[in-house]
């Protein structure tokens, strides 16, 4: 077997040093009748190359983004990655490193999460980022765990522009914990009043900007509003891309910013593994789930990193941590902290742009056809295309065309009522080809 | 001195001894922050400006661009590179932290998980367009069932202490559908257990009653039932436990469990030292995590993204959360819409760790059946070899038998030599070694944890135990005190990790200046 070192000399050795007969001996706490005398019943080993081909036809069978006109987001974004930022995490020390317990064999990787960490910090304009989290979703739920300490209160008011997913996630946690989530209904058009909602239980209110629908939200009057009962405002996004062009929730008042660092480094990887991006104030800091690097000196006076403030930590607290999480999600936050650095603000910016642009473009085709409409009067690279009959069959439609047009509303919210509804977004990655190919499968699939 | 603590004046440090003015030793550089020598003005990535467009962000667009600084390609790439030379890897050396599976991550795995058909694919495009995605997904879980003996499995969860969430996400659902949620609020967790045990249960409201275990560092039956009460959830067991011992007791603690009313939950930390040889399902397990990055070998990553999918028994199966497989012709599909079923929720956005679960498939066809067992008996093997030779001259808490996967040692053989545990960690790391789990577990005084895993040689296995023998005979006589300043060579001496907690500094930041210029 080519992974496994040992010959069958080098293992009687090795047992007879021991001073057992034989491997069998080394179970023997596994009482008799639960050892296994036959092997599971499943496949011998292989080859790398019959691995290679089994697997080569599993991947044949799925539609790459990549080969098609392609229009899906609704949290996971398409985005073109530099071939450097697959290259250095591929590099041995970084892809087979552990969490960096012994930071004096480990200033790489504490290096580049505190680099990480002043990215994320800088990009929401807030005071501190933790060193990831496992993705968006994950982060939403711990947000509001977080604002519950905070607060000492325990009911959460959700948008109804939040990512269903992230509501879902959210309110497990939510019910189990026994705490109070209030889930405004899907708000297509931004046009709901979450002020409204908000009382003196309220701990946390929690908005996202762009949401799910692609609106662009003003978070400033919610921030107000929160800070007027004493709850804190919760910012969330998908698209990280967004925030090249768009007002970032710090400016706005967030007290806890949430978001999906996947468009940022990451591919598509059919949901994960994907990075959470997790920022608050700085007096909030104790209380923030998830690892954190920090800036100190080693015993020669040198600048140094090290994990810290794990006193807040389950290896150290148990059942009084403020969180259950071990791991962060390292070379996912080394990919984004990559990308990012090759961006830096400028090329994000420009990023951005382009992503917007693009998305204007389509938006402007799609309005000279007739029985579709753009539902949304803001948005960054995704919008929300009201459509005659179901989404999720038009969708199949163009897919058989040739063209992965989008996410149907009805997936995300299967039981909403929203069925005709198609979430459609634009990268840098589509050209005006792609496009003209969207309006073309689309008007096909309209008429028949 | 710069903000690097690098001297600015020629002369100044070159001939003091050991200095360098560069602050590099050689191949190790003494690597700024990219806050420190990027410029907002530069970017590594052309991008070419759109044409007109009329903008539709409303009044929300942002004034100037973020704060950030860029590199171009060579930079970035030169300066990542001289990062990654400060770290440690298993592709580097052996690296026997216990309790963390450190073992040969295969290249091809990454080289699968990154075929366009797997990572180039969106979690929500139609099912139609992923059967492939969606056969790997069932075939890694008939395999995980095969292997644990289990009902049912949810994939999503997107590390170890995320499935032990999911786990007992289960069982509190199971018990909330008996109508004993006010009765039974309460989970067992042996002193032993990881920390995130008794984190996870308290997260979702549970109190956390712990069980002492015995002299010999396994938990009794009879501890067990004497902690049982009708007010009990839940066990919260690590088998092979923390101390690297399997659970001799464990049907007769199942069963005990069970005509309680309660539920078994198994951490599957160490699952990676029974495969091919038992199952949990046949030991009376309810639910249990299995980290895909320890037992079928995904990267650790520098500290995730992990996977924890959990097994469940056929009495949580209906309660595991959405989304999941379901057959559909001859094929599965996805059931994502919780309505219709009794699934307690949802883990995660999306349908867990994908990129993981094909290299944990690559990682198992590759092994198949009788190389996943003889990974396990190597693994176990190679663990009781280190422990035959260090017994002499290492003390171990609980007498010497034989250990599963890993081998652990106390801190008595260091008594009234001055020196401690953390002080031989860190004489190892000078020798080239990343040093074992140290002060885990807490139950045993100065603990050290040590796992050697099934990827490493004799010869690799002898030179450590070699290492680990001189350093111990060093100190013996009398010789450890470098140990005390200890790694002498490492690109840093110990950390001041108090200052690190009482001055927290998270951020760079232009103003102030920087420590090591004060």
């Amino acid at each position: 077997m080519r992974y496994l070192p040992l010959t069958q000399q080098e293992r009687a050795d090795m047992l007879a040093r021991i001073g057992v007969a034989g491997i069998d001996d080394l179970f023997a706490d596994i009482p008799k009748e639960k050892l296994l005398t036959a092997l599971p019943d499943l496949p011998r080993r292989k080859s790398e190359m019959e691995v290679e081909r089994l697997m080569g036809a599993l991947a044949a069978r799925n539609v790459a983004a990549g080969g098609v006109p392609f229009f899906c987001g609704a949290g996971a974004y398409k985005h073109h990655i530099p071939a450097s930022v697959d290259h250095i995490i591929q590099r041995s020390e970084f892809l087979t490193s552990y969490t960096p317990y012994q930071p004096e064999i480990a200033q790489g990787t504490l290096q580049y999460l505190f680099e990480f960490q002043t990215q994320v910090a800088r990009l929401t304009q807030m005071d501190v980022a933790n060193a990831s989290m496992y993705d968006g979703s994950t982060g939403c739920a711990e947000a509001v765990l977080m604002a519950h300490r905070v607060t000492r209160r325990r009911k959460a008011i959700v948008s109804g522009g939040l990512h269903p997913h992230y509501v879902e996630t959210t309110r497990t946690v939510s019910d189990m914990a026994g705490d109070a989530l209030v889930a405004l209904p899907p708000d297509v058009r931004a046009s709901e009043d979450i002020i409204a909602a908000i009382d003196k239980d309220t701990s946390c209110v929690v908005v996202q900007t762009p949401d799910v629908f692609g609106n662009l939200r003003d978070l400033a009057p919610i921030a107000a509003a929160c800070q007027a009962q004493g709850a804190l405002l919760i910012a969330v996004f998908t698209e990280a891309v967004s925030l090249g062009l768009v007002k970032p929730p710090g400016a706005m008042g967030a007290d806890i910013v949430v978001g999906e660092g996947q468009s940022i480094g990451n591919a598509l990887n059919f949901g994960g593994p994907y990075v959470g991006l997790f920022a608050t104030r700085d007096k909030y800091v104790r209380q923030m789930p998830g690892r954190l690097a920090g800036e100190t000196v080693d015993a020669r006076g040198q600048r140094g990193f090290v994990l810290t403030l794990s006193t807040r930590e389950q290896h150290i607290r148990r059942e009084k941590a403020t969180s259950n999480i071990c791991t962060n999600s390292g070379l996912c936050a080394l990919a984004f902290t990559i990308h990012m650095t090759l961006l830096g603000g400028r090329g994000l910016a420009e990023l951005a742009r382009v992503n917007h642009a693009n998305a204007v473009k389509l938006a402007e085709a799609l309005a000279r056809v007739p029985n579709v409409e753009v539902v949304n009067r803001s948005f960054f690279n995704e919008f929300t295309l009201r459509t005659p009959g179901e989404a999720a069959t038009l969708v199949e439609k163009m897919a058989a065309r040739g063209v992965l047009a989008g996410v149907p509303v009805s997936r995300l919210a299967p039981n909403a009522g929203l069925d005709d509804l198609l979430i459609v977004a634009n990268t840098e990655i589509n050209t005006d080809d792609d496009r003209a190919a969207f309006v073309a499968a689309l008007q096909g699939a309209l008429a028949r | 001195m710069n903000n690097q603590g690098r001297t600015t004046r020629i002369g100044e440090q070159a001939d003091a001894q050991h200095k360098t003015f560069t602050g590099a030793r050689a191949l190790e550089a003494n690597e700024p922050l990219i806050f420190e020598f990027g410029r907002n003005d530069v970017t590594g990535v052309d991008i070419d400006a759109p044409g007109a467009f009329t903008a539709r962000l409303g009044a929300l667009a942002r004034e100037g661009a973020p704060d950030l600084p860029g590199l171009t390609e060579p930079e970035a790439v030169r300066h990542y590179v001289r990062l990654s030379r400060m770290n440690y890897s298993i592709d580097a050396g052996l690296f026997p932290l216990g309790s963390c599976t450190m073992k040969h991550n295969p290249r091809l795995n990454e080289k699968m998980a990154r075929l366009p058909g797997f990572a180039d694919i969106h979690p929500l495009q139609p099912q139609s367009t992923a059967r492939g995605a969606l056969a790997l997904m069932d075939q890694l879980s008939h395999w995980l069932l095969e292997l644990t003996g289990m009902d049912a499995v949810a994939l999503t969860p997107k590390a170890g202490a995320h499935g032990e969430l999911c786990g007992m996400m289960a069982i509190k659902a199971a018990i909330v559908a008996r109508g004993e949620a006010e009765q039974r609020r309460v989970v067992l967790v042996p002193d032993s257990a990881h920390g995130t045990n008794p984190a996870t249960a308290a997260l979702i409201g549970f109190e956390v009653r712990a069980v002492p275990a015995g002299a010999d560092g396994l938990v009794r039956a009879e501890a067990v039932r004497a902690a049982l009460g009708p007010d009990v959830a839940a066990i919260m067991l690590t088998n092979p436990n923390t101390c690297g011992l399997f659970e001799r007791e464990v049907v007769a603690i199942a069963e005990a469990v069970h005509e309680a009313g309660a539920y078994f939950y198994a951490d599957g930390a160490n699952f990676n030292a029974i495969v091919g040889k038992t199952r949990p399902g046949d030991l009376g397990v309810d639910a249990m995590h299995i980290n895909l990055h320890k037992t079928f070998s995904t990267p650790h990553g520098g500290g995730g993204p992990g996977a924890g999918p959990v097994v469940l028994s056929g009495r949580l199966a209906a309660f595991a959360p959405v989304p999941f497989l379901r057959k559909e012709g001859d094929g599965v599909a996805l059931v994502e819409d919780r309505a219709a079923t009794q699934a307690f929720g949802r883990m995660s956005a999306f349908h867990g760790q994908m990129g993981m679960y094909v290299r944990a498939f690559a990682y198992m066809l590759s092994h198949g059946a009788d190389g996943l067992k003889q990974a396990s008996e190597d693994a176990v093997l190679n663990a009781n070899y280190i422990r035959a030779s260090l017994r002499d001259l290492f003390s171990q808490p609980f007498g010497d038998k034989p250990c599963m996967h890993e081998v652990l040692f106390d801190e008595s053989w260091l008594k009234d030599t001055g020196l401690s545990t953390l002080d031989f960690a860190k004489a190892l790391i000078d020798e080239g070694y990343h040093p074992m789990t140290v002060y885990f577990p807490l139950v045993v005084k100065g603990a050290m944890l040590i796992e050697p895993t099934e990827s490493e040689s004799k010869a690799s296995l002898d030179l450590f135990c070699m290492t680990m023998r001189d350093l111990a005979l060093r100190i013996k006589r009398g010789q450890g005190e470098p140990f005390h300043s200890a790694p002498h060579f490492a690109p840093r001496a110990r950390l001041d990790e108090t200052r690190a907690a009482r001055q927290p500094v998270l951020k760079w930041t232009a103003r102030k200046p920087s420590v090591a210029a004060q």
